[in-house]
């Protein structure tokens, strides 16, 4: 029993992430009287991507080709490392926070190289743009982890989820003003608005599509499944971590129905407000972007001070 | 067996071996080969020896302490003490001086018939022997004695290669510095003889109750300006810019990865152990400073172009972190909750270990770069992973280690570190708190910023395509150097899955302190080498790195054999929207880092000239040429610096009165210093 449910931990989130991909879409095209094409399509389109050639540019080193590998790989890592539907398949071994924030660091890493590696000036501007975003978000994102360890007692983030359980209270003012804090982490992690378009190739505008830009064929569904994964994951620390409402503390098939139900309800929240967010919302000017990030470390921070 | 060697005699073997290397070179400078050969050898020999006699006293459970020969001055005593501290540290500095000789040996050929190869060997042996001396001398007059030929070795080692005038101002920069913080220093040990009456560190020890608060404190800021100007804190760091860089590049890597850490050592031993108890300001101040380093060290080096100054300034940082540890573990201390000040130790000690590695390794690769292209410039670079590709690796390697991320050793010590800030914030009381909490921010904000840094570094070095000539000319380094370098890139990783045990080393030596000899360990070590701190946290590095293999390879295979093998890679051209692609199109590392020095304009001071040329002077329509300098003012130039330079000059230039030139005047000066001495020593 608890190996299949390990196994369902391990790929619930390459599993689920292109449909979230499909839904956010599909919702910003209602919001903006469009039809939309169906939530599914992001997995027709890698399965097309995966059966394509591929151009690789001549300039390309290993780097270049190894990159979608490891940063894939390091979302599958992640994505088993964290409290999905289940809290009690407790991991004590990876399931550190700052183990996390770092082991997402090699991906974010790896795809800066990747976008240098062409020699194209939209992959180097891209990179610069990302590895500022990503710093400046690091104080933000380890603070808002910190504030839910605190409470909990804990910085894995399985018993974090276990004791927030158990503790949980809608009014807790450190708990909303480090989820609002980590909120802006994950739109600026996951390339969303107003950090960044998920949806053009402008080159003024592009910070992960321009890094991404010359890849094709197998790598490039990689690279798109990945960051599908990385919002995923984002969104499940959001919820699990700061509101584990439903999560199943035991291996109780009702528990664990319930638990995965909470899962996909509070998830599917969290991508119904980055759509609104996104369909009302216009990107922000590259340099205006540090003042949000250093709002979302300072929100953290006061979340610690006001922390009994 | 093992008590022949950990003993006076095997400590006194290890130095010679390093003298007889100096002299050795020295005599036969006149043959390049043979100085070259015997001053690397007997280092390499040496170190060997180091490591050997460190691990072994560090498994030993008693320290060695001894005095040879009976000085002529009463207060000298040529006296070792030979603890787990300084065993820990002898430990480093040979392990990092092993794989520094190693590539010396292949790296030091270039300079045959340039320079003379015996007054190298010389110097660097010389060093070494100052290093061991300075981690374990235990008289105060030897110890500065120690620290002097450190210091004096290293200078010339600074300019060595002297044709380059910016090397020779670079190490006279240096030696002024380092001489301005000896003074510190003496003034330090001046001040504890008054009290206590003696040089020695173990009286001192004995006698610390003597010695008044106030003495205490003053001391402590003589200490930290005397041992942060060599460990390199900001705003005393100005020489380690411009000092690291001029070296031959082993050399550069001994000194970042070892020297600047004997200032830390010293942090340790006087604050740590011969002046305990102290109070808690100490630790907090440390850690204020430290997470100034570190945060002012990474943007510094996202401002260089200069790959040996941009590493030169990851040392600051790094120094920094390694004062975060040290500073919340003399909080710790202070406030008598020693089971968190181990856990602090270790973090600091751990992260002197892997900073001493990952540096020299990048040290050393940089130097393997500069010596293919004759250039230290990042802009020149581009491309070099094709023409350098194991160089490129190594320094791959590097750059994830030092951003802290795992499964290398950055990560384990960084997460150390982490954790006791993490204690600190959790258990203290205000204003202690939220000094923790701005230490753990700046330390979040830093290895976020070295990430973007590391990027930088290793994009416009070795990817893209070459912008310059020399590049294409650029080969891969031979054996002896790739060696160095590769056994230092395993020693990252083999440092960072085996942390828990290494961890578990450190807290026996954090243990050797008399005020941290009966805390019960708070970091625990299980069977799996994980590393936990209380039931708060547990990470296991040997797991990680061996998930994070399965996933890759399993991603890897799945991607190559199993979704649809019969696809085609066609080689072209990289996109450049149809106009021709050359080497000005892609980013540069000022480039790069033009945003992030923008978002801290604040501290950076980013400054913008702009030249035109006109063909025409007076109708100016037609530029010539267009000339945009991007540069950055330092603010400790301006602010600390320069009115510090305005204030000697005012004061010298008053003094200059006094000297009239006439010959009779002097005369009368000389009576009254006479008398004035005559009432003094009465």
């Amino acid at each position: 029993m608890s190996i299949i449910l390990w196994l369902v931990q391990i790929i619930l989130v390459p599993a689920l992430s292109p449909l979230g991909v499909g839904l956010t879409r599909k919702m910003k095209a209602k919001l903006q009287n469009r039809k939309g094409a169906s939530v599914f399509q992001p997995y027709y389109d890698l399965w097309k991507l995966f059966h394509k050639d591929e151009v690789v540019s001549k300039d390309a080193s290993w780097v270049f080709n190894i990159a979608p590998t490891i940063i894939f790989a390091v979302t599958l890592f992640v994505g088993a490392s964290i409290p999905l539907f289940a809290s009690f398949l407790g991991n004590a071994l990876t399931g550190d926070m700052l183990v996390i924030v770092y082991t997402l660091a090699i991906g974010t890493f790896f795809l800066a190289l990747a976008g240098m590696d062409t020699g194209s000036a939209f992959g180097g501007f891209g990179s610069s743009r990302e590895m500022t975003i990503s710093a400046l978000a690091e104080g933000g994102f380890i603070f808002a982890l910190l504030t839910v360890a605190l409470r909990g007692n804990s910085t894995n983030v399985f018993t974090i989820s276990e004791t927030a359980l158990s503790s949980f209270s809608y009014d807790s003012l450190p708990i909303i003003l480090a989820f609002l804090g980590f909120f802006v982490v994950l739109l600026a992690e996951t390339a969303r608005f107003p950090f960044d378009n998920p949806a053009t190739h402008l080159e003024l505008t592009m910070v992960h599509e321009a890094m991404i830009l010359e890849y094709s064929g197998k790598k490039l569904a990689l690279l798109e499944w990945a960051s599908a994964n990385k919002l995923l994951i984002f969104a499940t620390l959001g919820t699990n971590l700061f509101f584990p409402l439903g999560i199943a503390q035991s291996a109780d098939p009702k528990a664990i129905l319930i638990g995965v139900i909470a899962f996909l309800v509070k998830v599917f929240v969290v991508y119904v407000v980055i759509a609104m967010i996104e369909s009302c919302m216009a990107k922000f000017r590259f340099f205006r972007l540090p003042d949000l990030l250093i709002v979302s470390f300072i929100l953290s921070c006061v979340a610690i001070a006001l922390l009994q | 067996m093992i008590d022949t060697i950990v003993s006076p005699a095997g400590f006194i073997a290890l130095l010679s071996f390093f003298f007889v290397g100096a002299l050795g070179s020295f005599v036969f400078q006149k043959n390049d080969r043979l100085a070259n050969l015997w001053g690397s050898l007997f280092a390499i020999v040496g170190s060997i020896w180091g490591i050997l006699f460190s691990i072994l006293l560090l498994r030993s459970s008693s320290d060695i302490f001894f005095t040879t020969g009976t000085s002529v001055f009463p207060l000298l005593s040529i006296s070792f003490n030979l603890d787990k501290l300084a065993g820990f540290f002898v430990f480093v500095i040979s392990l990092i001086a092993l794989f520094c000789s190693i590539y010396g040996l292949g790296y030091v050929k270039h300079y045959y018939r340039k320079y003379n190869i015996g007054a190298l060997g010389f110097f660097y042996n010389l060093f070494i022997v100052g290093m061991l001396a300075v981690v374990t001398a235990s008289n105060g007059l030897f110890f500065l004695i120690a620290w002097e030929i450190m210091s004096v070795a290293s200078y010339f080692l600074v300019v060595y290669d002297r044709d380059d005038e910016d090397n020779v101002k670079a190490g006279f920069l240096y030696l002024i510095m380092t001489h301005i913080g000896t003074v510190f220093i003496i003034l330090a040990f001046i001040l504890l003889y008054q009290s206590t009456g003696s040089f020695d560190f173990t009286s001192i020890k004995a006698s610390v109750a003597l010695v008044p608060l106030s003495v205490k404190n003053i001391i402590f800021v003589l200490a930290m300006v005397g041992f942060g100007t060599k460990a390199g804190i900001v705003p005393f760091h100005i020489w380690l810019p411009s000092a690291h860089p001029a070296a031959p590049s082993h050399v550069s890597g001994l000194m970042s990865g070892v020297m600047i850490k004997t200032g830390i050592y010293m942090m340790i031993r006087i604050f740590m152990d011969m002046l305990q108890p102290i109070p808690a300001w100490w630790g907090l101040t440390i850690l204020i400073v430290g997470s100034v380093s570190s945060l002012l060290g990474v943007l510094y080096a996202l401002t260089e172009h200069d790959i040996k100054r941009l590493l030169a300034y990851h040392s600051i940082e790094n120094i920094g972190i390694i004062l975060l540890g040290l500073g919340s573990a003399l909080t710790f201390s202070s406030l008598n909750m020693p089971t968190l000040a181990l856990l602090s130790l270790v973090a600091a000690l751990f992260h002197t270990l892997n900073h001493a590695t990952f540096k020299s390794l990048l040290f050393l690769s940089a130097g393997s770069v500069i010596n293919a292209t004759h250039t230290r410039n990042m802009e020149e670079y581009g491309g070099l992973i094709k023409y350098m590709p194991q160089t490129a690796f190594f320094f791959l390697i590097g750059s994830m280690a030092i951003s802290a991320l795992p499964p290398f050793n950055g990560f384990f010590s960084e997460w150390l570190t982490f954790q006791s800030l993490f204690q600190g914030l959790a258990g203290l009381d205000f204003p202690s708190k939220a000094i923790f909490m701005a230490s753990a921010g700046a330390l979040a904000f830093t290895g976020g910023l070295a990430l973007a840094c590391f990027v930088k570094a290793f994009g416009a070095t070795f990817l893209a395509r070459p912008r310059s000539k020399e590049v294409e000319h650029a080969k891969e380094s031979s054996f002896l150097l790739r060696f160095g370098m590769g056994a230092l890139a395993i020693l990252s990783l083999l440092f960072g899955v085996f942390s828990g045990y290494v961890s578990s080393v450190l807290v026996e030596i954090g243990r050797g302190f008399d005020a941290l000899s009966t805390a019960p360990s708070f970091l625990s070590v299980s069977k799996n080498y994980g590393l936990g701190t209380g039931t708060f946290s547990f990470v296991s590095a040997p797991m990680i790195f061996v998930f994070l293999l399965i996933a890759i390879v399993l991603v890897f295979l799945a991607t190559k054999y199993l979704v649809h093998k019969k696809q085609e890679v066609i080689i072209g051209d990289t996109w450049d929207c149809g106009v021709n692609l050359n080497p000005r199109m892609e980013i540069t590392s000022t480039g790069f880092a033009r945003s992030i020095i923008l978002i801290f304009k604040g501290v950076l001071k980013p400054s913008i000239q702009k030249d035109v040329e006109y063909h025409d002077d007076k109708s100016r329509f037609l530029p010539k040429s267009r000339t945009v300098i991007l540069s950055v003012n330092d603010v400790y130039q301006i602010y600390f610096y320069l009115p510090l330079s305005k204030f000697v000059a005012y004061l010298s230039e008053r003094a200059k009165t006094i000297q009239g030139g006439n010959v009779n005047f002097y005369i009368f000066y000389i009576f009254v210093a006479v008398l004035a001495s005559l009432f003094l020593v009465q």
